[in-house]
């Protein structure tokens, strides 16, 4: 089975409609229990990034951080995937999961923010997660902060110069976009994540 | 580069489309579900429903289109229309819509559009403004409408998209009252009026009559997005055909779609 963790920021239901479209069986939760057990987790998000110190809270941080270290395959999706990096300037005080180095930031003042739309990916060679997947795929994104590039950087993406697109660590993957609304392409990504 | 986005929109009415229905092969053209995955499938962007009832007695049947649609749509997919309060937001957003659009009643009470970002994002908040050009006096000036383009609230338009994006709202469905179901092409001036006051994506509505007009809204008007309503009534059969006009223009469009 695989967790939804839900933290109370915005809407999980496409999420669901996707694995449920896949056949992948899923629970939404904020059940920390219910993480532990899982197969796999997908943390989603929408929103600000202040709303994942609600993981902290409920004890929801430390079984994602446990299921990382067992190697459970987990997912971060738009500020689930920045909550994987250290921090974001959008809320200094809340710390990250740290998974990958760095902090994320607000677009630079020359582009429109938020960068909402389709846009292409540049692909690295040998991700787990976009297999099947080429450069220039588009994919829908909406969001005012961004990663930095990285080691772990698996795609970037332009908008006020190249940021991470998508980033992969072992069993540990994160996405800025929303693949459950990117079409094909998106349920191919959920598919690689949920197939693994 | 990130391109601009051609959405589709379905008007609805007691739970049926009803406009823009002229779509080839389909078992049910006056099914919204059935719609929009055709759109999708041709190439939209998105999917707007617009639910031009929005009577109380009519919130089961839209709900109901609503979650039929979502079911099988991975694009993103607004609903607009009747949407009162945070609840009435929060029935639309179980059923599975990404965002919704309001207008009247965030120009009755903009306090709505902060609930409602806070609650689900800014990103899921489109406000819908209807403008129409006052006449006389220096300069181009325009004037909000509510209730479906038909009271005049005496706000001025730019005005009001500066207050509204000062309370979070994540993105403006931008309507010219004067241009909606002319044919004669989107109006560019308000358009790019409304883009340099505000820094948040504008989606221009109203006018359309043929896919050049697309291209116009675009580059003059600086939209980043377009609401294509009655795509069909002239001569195009789908959002892939618009877009390929687009292409040839030099419009970045998402493509293949």
């Amino acid at each position: 089975m695989i967790a939804v963790v839900d933290y109370r920021a915005g809407n999980l239901v496409s999420v669901k409609k996707a694995l449920d479209h896949l056949g992948f069986p899923c629970a939404i939760t904020s059940d920390p229990v219910v993480v532990e057990r899982a197969e796999k987790v997908i943390v989603p998000g929408v929103g600000h990034f202040a709303a994942t110190s609600a993981l902290d809270d409920t004890g929801l941080r430390s079984a994602i951080a446990d299921a990382i270290a067992r190697q459970t395959p987990f997912f971060g999706i738009c500020v689930g995937m920045q909550w994987m990096f250290d921090s974001s300037e959008e809320a200094p005080g809340v710390r990250g999961l740290g998974v990958f180095a760095g902090q994320c930031s607000h677009f630079p003042p020359e582009v429109k923010s938020p960068h909402v739309g389709w846009n292409q990916l540049e692909i690295k060679d040998g991700s787990r997660l976009l297999r099947g997947l080429s450069s220039g795929i588009f994919v829908y994104f909406t969001h005012s902060y961004r990663a930095p590039l990285v080691a772990e950087t698996v795609a970037c993406c332009d908008y006020g110069g190249a940021f991470s697109a998508a980033v992969e660590r072992g069993q540990s993957f994160g996405v800025q976009f929303h693949p459950e609304k990117s079409g094909d392409v998106g349920l191919r990504i959920l598919e690689n994540f949920c197939g693994l | 580069m990130l391109t601009k986005r051609i959405i589709a929109c379905l008007d609805v009415d007691a739970g049926r489309v009803v406009k823009g229905v002229r779509f080839l092969n389909l078992r049910d053209a006056g099914d919204p579900a059935e719609l929009a995955a055709a759109h999708s499938r041709a190439g939209a962007d998105e999917i707007v429903l617009l639910d031009i009832s929005a009577t109380h007695q009519n919130r089961a049947i839209v709900l109901d289109a609503v979650r039929r649609a979502a079911r099988e749509l991975f694009v993103p997919f607004t609903v607009g229309g009747g949407i009162r309060s945070l609840e009435d937001a929060a029935a639309v957003f179980d059923a599975g819509a990404d965002k919704i659009s309001i207008n009247s009643a965030a120009l009755v009470d903009p306090t709505l559009i902060t609930r409602i970002g806070e609650r689900y994002g800014s990103q899921a908040v489109i406000v819908a403004v209807d403008a129409k050009r006052l006449a006389g006096g220096n300069g181009a000036r325009w004037e909000v409408r509510s209730a479906g383009g038909r009271k005049p609230t005496g706000r001025d338009a730019l005005e009001w998209v500066r207050e509204a994006e000062s309370r979070g709202a994540g993105e403006f469905l931008l309507t010219s009252m004067d241009r909606d179901g002319t044919g004669i092409g989107f109006d560019c001036e308000l358009t790019a009026a409304v883009v340099n006051a505000t820094s948040i994506p504008v989606i221009a509505s109203g006018g359309a009559g043929e896919p050049e007009h697309f291209v116009t809204v675009f580059r003059e008007g600086r939209a980043d997005a377009a609401l294509a309503a009655s795509i069909f009534h002239f001569g195009l059969n789908s959002v892939a055909e618009l877009k390929q006009v687009l292409r040839a223009a030099g419009i970045p469009v998402r493509w293949p779609c």
